[in-house]
């Protein structure tokens, strides 16, 4: 430790800190711009020169490492007057349009500028004018204003993991700016907006539609993937205007993924519904939501009178709230039936584990591993910012390998690779497991065969990486979870992990995954495959939230009655019976339980928009029509609280109930590689139109075989494919993805295109187009 | 072109011979012969720095630290893998001395770095070229074949455990990168973009490893203070500014070119050397370390000695040795409008200071030389100037304001003159 | 994905042998060659080229780009056969060389950064080449000096280039 003085004040700092680290920690605040906590040091913008002690000239505090001793001033004459010439530069050539800059009002340059600017300029030479550059559907720009403070560009480089930002050019020509004509790709580009402390970024979808300081702010939770990041949303007029990330270190840092920040388009969506609606006659009639709910109260009991109680089953999106689900299953039990389901893309239902599963560590921990491993996951589209974290972790030498069925670039350096088609996961990792008994002259549990495993090389790099390393993880995927075999997947890495000492964690797909469980919503299984005669759907769009879109949408067609209870009409608008409009996380409270098994609550931002009521208070209502005791809840927090009585993490377990038998299976023929693209993920984000109108959104419907298969299939890269799975047919662009095994053929799911396609990993039939 | 008078880099060129740069004409006088006694002779790498040290040395880039100590600053046990850099970014405005060594002498520079790596435990060089001078960088490379196929370089070296890379590496038109951090920068394939020091090169280097950073000029004489033993070298100059040094004088002189010569020679001296000025016109002033040195008029220079002490002392400085001479003709609105030019063109752009400052310096010397000059413009000049002065990354913003401050210090009644009149008070450039 | 191939197999050998002086995981160092060699091939880089290049070495294009456009030798628009640049700073201007500079554009028939309009030249205005004793000098194609080039001389070399 080194004791120091700043402006005065007496500290210990550890060594290796730098005066604005030892600044921060005693509040003072030092001015600057290109300093940022989670970028590596620039010292460019000049902002933070402070006065130290027998320097000759004044130091940048952001770089300046402090030694034994050191006295620091920030406000002296020598500091301010530095600051002050900094900021006359900065000036010269920025415009002075605060009044019409979408930053104005939270513009760090305007906010230093009051307190460090002089009044009048004495730069009277013609100011540099900057052309604009399209960076795509999020991110605006205005050039002229940038302040070369370099951060966007350090973090499309260190933090999304690739370079789409530079600053070509040299001296005062120099430009922030894409490669010429690309656009600003990453799944985490919004955070450049957050980072640009002027207003040259700029959100493209918020753009000029409100002033910050018209916009209240309020906290809320990502309803989008399992990681549960913080947010601020701001709101004006009770709309939602703006997302913005609101700093929680243990989870999203100071980021979000841009689903996160640009999905709110969706809460204004011209197809947002505001009354409950009945079909009468094959036409849809407004109702009150009195004559709505009795509709489906007599509805229902009519159906298990003549049905049994058997005949209903209930689904939800994992995007519900602990509160929703608990309240959907109890309406359910009550009527006793027990067929409700939020696994909605699941193919397997066969594990049984003894809680619910989850990382299996905090996010914390998992992403301080010395070495990950993760077994069937898109990584970067399905946990964005735990990709992010990896990559930071293996900048710090942690060790990651990937058991997968593609091999898109996660942007970090892998230590073991090994790619396999999608039914021949469970293969993987046993290849993984045998390579780890030959070289530690283990055996493996009895439930794990591994006759006829084969151990590449690749599966070798796979195993080292365990290799005297301490603390080790291993995390299944979407993919996995999604896997036709997932038991037996779950069984293999979990006595994978059993043999190198890694904790199994398994990744939440969305928000409320490892909520959904605690709540009780999950143990159906496939409530599609044999149809019933009633189906409530919660937030769920058959066609795009579940694994089989063909057969959901069958099951649901056939349906004597059909409730849907969402925000918006669309796909429900064909096949239900009554519409029941319920509120989206922003307009209504409740708690989202994430990865790491920890419940956050929010309440609603906005009042429900129209005549739209919280889910919850119409579960409660519902229980109340049908006389069902125990549901005289006054708010969503008693609810909440009944559910999480006790020690949640005592819940959480991804421990098998029994073992389950593993055994290396052939695979043979063409199969399909389904996952759900990022933008699909859910009702919120599938209707945000900044977020379709991206690369990864406008990529998704595309095709893609390695180039093998291509040939094989006689298809080229550029040219048009017809996939038939059972019944349904899609016409595919084709693209090159040499990331794939053999005979795999990646279509992606829950598309406009390929929704009347089957199951997600099974034999596809490819022809040219 | 290249005029040798008494010197230790060029000791036995002879620059009418287009061979003489070759390696066997480089052992004939006495070549790889400094190289040949340490590792024959067993001589440690202590004793080098001690000899370095000895020879009071101060890097030839326009510093001036001295080179021993330099050397000893790098962590020599440090197990990973060490480089040395050799600066031959030259492209300060009025220096081309490492051109010169480069193509006449390119063997002196590798023994000087090949003892250099071995003094510090470093196994990897690179040369970083002046891209202007591509000409320079071919010479090197046929140079390092020539070293290479003679056994001087590469795996074990006249076949001891010592092992040494050495390897070209060119610019492409920045005169940032002659900036040590910049040219590493540059050299890991980026924007020669300066880093902020600390971390200095010893400990942060070349692709983040350790790295002793030195000028051609300064590897150049390393074999003859090896050879001839440190005392000697600092004996041809004179205390702490050990040695001989190569001035590169050019402007209105009769013969322009490079001039090794002990340190401490007087001024007047190596104008004489030079054939007097130029059309036997007067001396109006002199640039003394190349175009970031402060200008100091006739009188003044006319009084110093070439050393590092004696031109600090006059209020410049001594920088890379070169040596700009200015005529009576010379409009110093012009000449500095020019130098302002030239920081502004090469500001690499990433720290505010520079960046902005630069640009509005020349734009206010433009100005005035093209009379739209304000009566409050001189004073304006200074004061950005010192807003840029010491708060920048690199010493690039220094170096444009110093020429500003010398100008204005010496010949501010000119610039006076031409805000007010209008014109020139000299007819020249 | 370059769907042509713009770099020659002798281009690419010679970016190679740069390559080969760079630690393994370093290729990056060889993007100012690479890009030199990829200029000396085609005049001047497209953004074909420069992504190209950023191709061949394993980087961003952008990060190629940055390269491109810092250093004043890489051409990002056309030149012509003969890019012929004049070194204007101090110490030459002082022998001869602004006045070389003002020679060529009068001769030539255009200003600097132009071509002419047959395609033969392109005159450039240079920073200090580290030559400044042989004031006044040119560089021929960024790797040819010439040095000394009063008017006569001047004359003699334009008279040469084809
Ligand atoms: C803007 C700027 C330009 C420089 N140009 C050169 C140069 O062209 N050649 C050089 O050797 N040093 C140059 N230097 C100095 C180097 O940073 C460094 O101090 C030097 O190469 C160290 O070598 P030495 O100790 O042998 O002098 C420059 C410094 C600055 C700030
Ligand atoms: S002083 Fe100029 S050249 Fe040096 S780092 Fe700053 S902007 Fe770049
Ligand atoms: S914050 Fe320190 S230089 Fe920018």
């Amino acid at each position: 430790m080194l004791e120091i003085e700043i402006d005065g004040k007496k500290l210990t700092v550890p060594g290796g800190s730098t005066v604005m680290d030892a600044a921060h920690s005693v509040g003072v605040h030092i001015p600057h711009f290109c300093y940022h906590k989670k970028l590596s040091i620039a010292a460019n913008c000049r902002m933070c020169l402070v006065q130290v002690e027998k320097a000759p000239k004044p130091l940048p505090a952001c770089a300046t490492p402090v030694t034994d001793g050191m006295k620091v001033h920030t406000h002296s004459d020598m500091a301010v007057t530095a600051q002050k010439g900094v900021m006359e530069f900065l000036l010269i050539n920025h415009p002075l349009d605060c009044p019409i800059c979408d930053q104005g009002g939270e513009c760090q340059l305007q906010d230093l500028a009051v307190g460090y600017g002089g009044s009048a300029s004495r730069y009277e030479e013609e100011k540099r004018v900057v052309p604009n550059k399209n960076l795509g559907p999020l991110i605006s720009t205005d050039m002229t204003r940038c302040i070369h403070c370099s951060r966007c560009v350090r973090f499309t480089e260190e933090i999304a993991g690739y370079q789409e930002l530079g600053m070509p050019g040299r001296g005062e020509h120099t430009e922030v700016m894409t490669f010429i004509g690309k656009t600003v790709d990453s799944e985490i580009s919004g955070n450049v907006i957050d980072l640009c402390p002027v207003g040259a970024l700029t959100s493209k979808p918020f753009r000029y539609s409100a002033r910050a300081w018209e916009l209240s702010r309020r906290k809320s939770v990502s309803p989008h993937d399992g990681l549960g990041a913080n947010l601020v949303v701001q709101v004006k007029d009770h709309r939602v205007k703006r997302v913005l990330p609101l700093e929680n270190e243990a989870i999203n840092e100071c980021w979000i993924a841009d689903r996160d920040r640009f999905s709110y388009e969706a809460l204004n969506s011209e197809e947002r519904l505001t009354k409950p609606l009945i079909k009468q006659g094959g036409v849809w009639q407004e109702a009150d939501w009195q004559s709505a709910l009795e509709y489906v109260v007599h509805g229902l009991k009519d159906i298990i009178a003549n049905h049994g109680a058997d005949s209903i089953a209930a689904v939800a999106t994992e995007q519900a709230t602990l509160e929703e689900l608990y309240l959907l299953k109890q309406l359910f039990a009550g009527l006793g039936s027990q067929n409700v389901e939020t696994r909605l893309r699941a193919a397997d239902f066969g594990l049984k584990t003894q809680g619910a599963t989850w990382l299996g560590q905090s996010i914390v921990d998992f992403v301080g591993s010395d070495a990950v491993l993760v077994v069937g996951s898109t990584l970067r589209k399905e946990q964005p910012l735990i990709a992010q974290r990896l990559r930071q972790a293996v900048k710090k030498g942690a060790k990651l390998a990937i058991v997968n069925s593609h091999g898109d670039d996660l942007l970090t350096t892998l230590a073991g690779e090994l790619i396999v088609r999608p039914d021949q996961l469970v293969e993987g990792v046993l290849a993984v497991i045998k390579a780890v008994t030959e070289a530690r002259g283990v055996a493996a549990p009895a439930h794990i065969d591994l006759a006829g495993v084969e151990v590449t090389d690749a599966a070798r790099a796979v195993a080292a990486v365990f290799e005297g390393k301490d603390k080790t993880s291993i995390a299944l995927g979407n993919l996995a979870q999604q896997n036709p075999r997932y038991a037996e997947l779950h069984a293999a890495a979990a006595a994978l992990a059993e043999l190198v000492g890694a904790k199994l964690g398994v990744f939440a797909a969305a928000a409320n995954s490892v909520g959904a469980q605690l709540a009780g919503a999950t143990g159906a299984g496939n409530v599609f495959a044999q149809p019933k005669k009633a189906y409530v759907l919660l937030n769920t769009e058959v066609e795009f939230d579940t694994a089989n879109g063909a057969e959901a949408l069958a099951a649901v067609q056939q349906a004597d009655m059909v409730v849907a209870l969402g925000s918006f009409g669309s796909c429900a608008l064909e096949h239900a019976d009554v519409i029941l409009p319920v509120s989206p996380f922003s307009e209504t409270s409740g708690t989202f339980v994430n990865v790491e098994g920890k419940p956050q609550s929010f309440n609603g931002v906005v009042r429900p928009l129209g005549e739209t009521r919280p889910a919850w208070k119409v579960f409660r209502v519902l229980g109340n029509l049908l006389g069902l005791e125990n549901f005289g809840f006054n708010s969503s927090e008693e609810v909440r609280d009944l559910v999480l009585a006790g020690d949640v993490a005592a819940k959480l377990s991804n421990a098998a109930v029994a073992p389950v038998a593993v055994k290396a299976q052939a695979a043979s023929g063409v199969v399909r590689l389904g996952e759900v693209p990022i933008y699909q993920l859910d009702m919120l984000t599938r209707r945000a139109p900044a977020l379709q109108a991206t690369a990864d959104a406008l990529a998704a419907s595309q095709l893609k075989a390695n180039a093998a298969t291509l040939a094989k299939l006689g298809l080229a890269h550029g040219g048009n494919a017809q996939v038939k799975q059972g019944a349904g047919v899609a016409t595919l662009a084709v693209a090159l993805d040499a990331g794939l095994a053999d005979d795999v053929v990646r279509v992606a799911a829950n598309l406009p295109a390929t929704r009347a396609l089957g199951a997600l990993t099974a034999a596809i039939e490819v022809t040219q187009a | 072109m290249t005029v040798y008078v008494k010197g230790v880099v060029f000791e036995g060129v002879d620059f009418d011979d287009p061979n003489s740069w070759k390696i066997d004409a480089y052992i004939k006088r006495g070549g790889y012969a400094a190289l040949k006694k340490i590792l024959q002779e067993g001589i440690t790498q202590d004793a080098i720095i001690a000899e370095m040290k000895a020879s009071a040395l101060r890097g030839r880039g326009g510093a001036g630290f001295p080179t021993g100590l330099k050397w000893s600053f790098m962590p020599r046990s440090f197990p990973g893998q060490k480089y040395l850099v050799c600066n031959t970014d030259e492209g300060e405005p009025g220096t081309f001395k490492d051109l010169d060594i480069i193509v006449n002498n390119p063997h002196a520079l590798i023994e000087g770095m090949i003892i250099g790596g071995f003094a510090m435990g470093i196994s990897v060089g690179y040369n970083y070229i002046h891209g202007e001078v591509f000409e320079a960088y071919q010479r090197f490379e046929a140079a390092l074949e020539e070293a290479r196929a003679a056994g001087f370089l590469g795996e074990r070296i006249l076949g001891t455990d010592f092992s040494f890379q050495l390897h070209g590496h060119h610019g492409y038109g920045a005169y940032i990168c002659g900036e040590e951090t910049a040219l590493l920068e540059s050299l890991e394939g980026k924007k020669g973009q300066p880093r902020f020091k600390p971390p200095f090169p010893a400990s942060f280097g070349l692709y983040g490893k350790p790295t002793t950073i030195n000028n051609t000029e300064t590897f150049a004489s390393v074999p003859y203070i090896i050879r001839e033993g440190g005392q000697k070298f600092l004996e041809l100059g004179k205390p702490n500014n050990g040695g001989t040094k190569l001035f590169s004088v050019s402007g209105h002189v009769n013969r322009p070119g490079n001039y090794e010569i002990p340190l401490g020679t007087p001024f007047s001296e190596l104008l004489e050397m030079c054939g007097g000025m130029r059309g036997g016109k007067k001396l109006k002033a002199v640039i003394p370390g190349g175009s970031s040195a402060p200008v100091l008029p006739a009188d003044i220079m006319m009084q110093c000695t070439m050393d590092y002490d004696s031109i600090a002392k006059a209020g410049s400085m001594l920088g890379s040795g070169a040596v700009i001479v200015m005529d009576e003709t010379t409009c110093m609105v012009k000449a500095l409008e020019r130098l302002s030019y030239f920081y502004f063109e090469e500001s690499c752009g990433q720290c505010t200071p520079c960046r902005e400052g630069t640009g509005w310096l020349y734009r206010v010397v433009h100005r005035i030389e093209h009379g739209q000059g304000r009566a409050e413009d001189l004073d304006l000049l200074l004061s950005v100037g010192a807003n840029i002065a010491g708060r920048t990354i690199c010493a690039l913003g220094d170096a444009a304001v110093m020429p500003v401050q010398g100008m204005l210090k010496h010949f501010r009644a000119e610039f006076e003159h031409h805000i007010e009149h209008k014109n020139c008070v000299a007819p020249g450039y | 994905m370059a769907a042509t191939r713009l770099l020659s197999d002798d281009a690419r050998k010679e970016i190679d042998r740069e390559l080969a002086k760079y630690p393994a995981e370093q290729r990056r160092s060889a993007t100012m060659s690479a890009l030199r060699i990829a200029q000396v091939e085609h005049r001047w880089l497209t953004n074909e080229l420069i992504e190209e290049v950023a191709e061949y070495i394993g980087i961003a294009p952008v990060a190629v780009y940055e390269v491109a456009t810092f250093y004043n030798m890489f051409d990002r628009e056309p030149v012509g056969r003969h890019k012929i640049t004049v070194c204007t700073n101090l110490p030459c201007a002082l022998s001869g060389g602004a006045d070389a500079g003002k020679y060529l554009q009068q001769k030539l028939g255009i200003g600097y950064g132009e071509t002419t309009a047959d395609g033969r030249f392109t005159l450039k205005e240079g920073e200090c080449m580290g030559a400044c004793g042989y004031a006044p000098v040119l560089l021929m194609n960024n790797h040819s000096m010439c040095k000394h080039m009063t008017p006569e001389a001047i004359d003699k070399k334009l008279a040469e280039l084809e």
